[in-house]
């Protein structure tokens, strides 16, 4: 690009805010991070902690993709700030499974074949996991309406409904 | 998103002092909508305080008789708390009528009082909008205004307020408790939300350096006659078009108190005094009830796109009115409208 004559104005860039350091407890472990104040937690774990099973789909907290539970309650992890969940309990879909078995739901989304392409699956679960921990649905009315958080494009929601009955009534 | 810088408040004073001192900052809670907003690059806010913290999460029986909710207590909690659930089921009813369960987890009872509009312009920021940007005009006026309002609009603006909880605050007759550098304040509901007007930027009339502490709640929660009724695109997990709450207290089939309130179709949850006094004293039936919602529906007015909710809103006042006095409330999670 052609140079003027005069010099370019020099202009003031102000200093990005400092990053924060954070501790979270994932999946059990304890993990110390270090992340600038608007890493959404999502962020945080797909590409600070590698924790790629977490989605991202709209990143506004309209599909549930993200979904993860903290402090055991279901959240939408795009629409929340890392450094604002300091010490809280993090569980990922990676956290679900122990010493190998499966988790109720994982292996219910199986044998339901509660998926097609799968990428709001782990979602679903942790939202499932989430559902199953308050207690509140019972019918599958009430489950559908409890799952409205998590969209599945494929449309495998009847499906996705009959695996969470089958965990429900195992656990 | 555009860069910010993050503090935390130590107390309600440390917060009311950090947002005195930097009017460019802002509060967040639950973030379920702030975030969403600096996604969209429609809020830039340059600090956001964390308040998250703070304790304001307790819900505490007040001596009146009523409820004072905690303005940090998640949306999830308040629905299933018993003494909601038993004392104010429309409220417990409206809350799960809104959002889904993992916002609801995440959002606060204060921040569901301030959260803004889901006009399609005020999220487009690149298009003219006077909430937005003050002076740019409004496109919903002769654009897409499907969802906007018929009441109550401006030429300034015809956005409507998104939260189903309010509605129910409305007819509850709740009070919000705030703080700032002044002390503090008690706002009536009906004072707390604006009509668009001139100043369509001012969603409430909360000042910028204040904090809600907590909703307050009277005796009264109407739990034998009421419903909450959301009209909405799908059946779950979307803002209202049109929506109603119904509260009566009723002497056999004559109505001795009502209150009623309309979400989805004003700047502000929507209530019309004459509405409810023509209801006093007559015997609950259809009748009575389609004259009331004529009296709500006086000077409404469509934009194009959303003239149908003229009528959508005059059956379902109606139809809400007829569920609340039989006693048989619309469910939440069972769809079909009885």
């Amino acid at each position: 690009m052609a140079q003027s004559g005069t010099a370019e104005p020099v202009r003031q860039i102000a200093a990005l805010p400092e990053k924060i350091p954070v501790t979270l407890i994932i999946n059990g472990t304890r993990s110390k991070l270090t992340v600038a104040p608007w890493t959404s937690l999502l962020d945080a774990l797909r590409d600070h902690l590698d924790l790629t099973g977490t989605k991202k789909g709209c990143d506004h907290g309209q599909c549930g993709a993200c979904t993860v539970l903290v402090d055991g309650r279901r959240i939408n992890s795009c629409l929340t700030l890392a450094v604002m969940k300091e010490g809280t309990e993090v569980t990922t879909v990676e956290g679900l499974a122990s010493e190998g078995t499966l988790h109720a739901l994982q292996q219910a989304f199986i044998d339901h074949d509660a998926f097609q392409c799968g990428y709001c699956t782990s979602g679903q679960i942790c939202s499932a996991a989430g559902l199953i921990a308050e207690g509140k649905a019972r019918t599958a009315d009430e489950i559908r309406e409890l799952m409205s958080g998590n969209i599945c494009r494929c449309g495998a929601y009847p499906n996705i409904v009959a695996a969470i009955q089958q965990a429900m009534e195992r656990s | 998103m555009t860069p910010f810088h993050y503090t935390r408040a130590s107390d309600v004073s440390d917060a009311i002092r950090q947002i005195a001192a930097d009017p460019a900052a802002k509060f967040i809670a639950g973030g379920t909508n702030l975030i969403d907003l600096m996604k969209y690059d429609v809020e830039h806010p340059a600090r956001l305080i964390d308040i998250s913290q703070l304790p304001l999460k307790s819900i505490e029986e007040t001596s009146a008789g009523g409820l004072r909710i905690g303005a940090l207590v998640p949306n999830s909690d308040l629905a299933y708390h018993p003494a909601i659930e038993q004392r104010y089921p429309l409220l417990a009813s409206a809350i799960l009528a809104g959002a889904s369960q993992q916002l609801r987890n995440m959002a606060s009872t204060g921040g569901n009082l301030v959260q803004r509009t889901r006009c399609f312009y005020f999220y487009d920021a690149v298009t003219p909008c006077n909430k937005r940007q003050p002076g740019s005009g409004c496109s919903a006026i002769s654009g897409v205004n499907r969802i906007n309002a018929i009441l109550g609009t401006s030429e300034a603006c015809i956005a409507t307020h998104p939260s189903d909880m309010c509605v129910v605050l409305a007819v509850l007759e709740a009070t919000v408790h705030v703080a700032g550098p002044a002390g503090a304040r008690a706002i009536a509901f009906s004072d707390f939300h604006r009509l668009p007007d001139n100043t369509p930027q001012r969603d409430t009339n909360l000042e910028p350096d204040e904090i809600i502490t907590a909703i307050e709640l009277p005796p009264k929660g109407f739990s034998a006659n009421y419903s909450y009724l959301k009209i909405r695109d799908r059946l779950s997990y979307a803002f209202a078009l049109v929506s109603v709450a119904a509260a009566l207290e009723l002497d056999g089939d004559t109505i001795k108190e009502a209150r009623l309130a309309l979400g989805g179709v004003a700047h502000k949850p929507w209530r019309v005094s004459a509405a409810e006094a023509v209801l006093l004293g007559q015997r609950a039936d259809a009748s009575i009830f389609a004259q009331a919602a004529e009296i709500m529906l006086r000077g409404a007015k469509g934009y194009g796109h959303n003239n149908f909710k003229i009528g959508l809103a005059r059956r379902a006042i109606v139809r809400t009115l007829s569920q609340a006095a039989h006693g048989t409330p619309q469910s939440q999670s069972v769809k079909k409208i009885r």
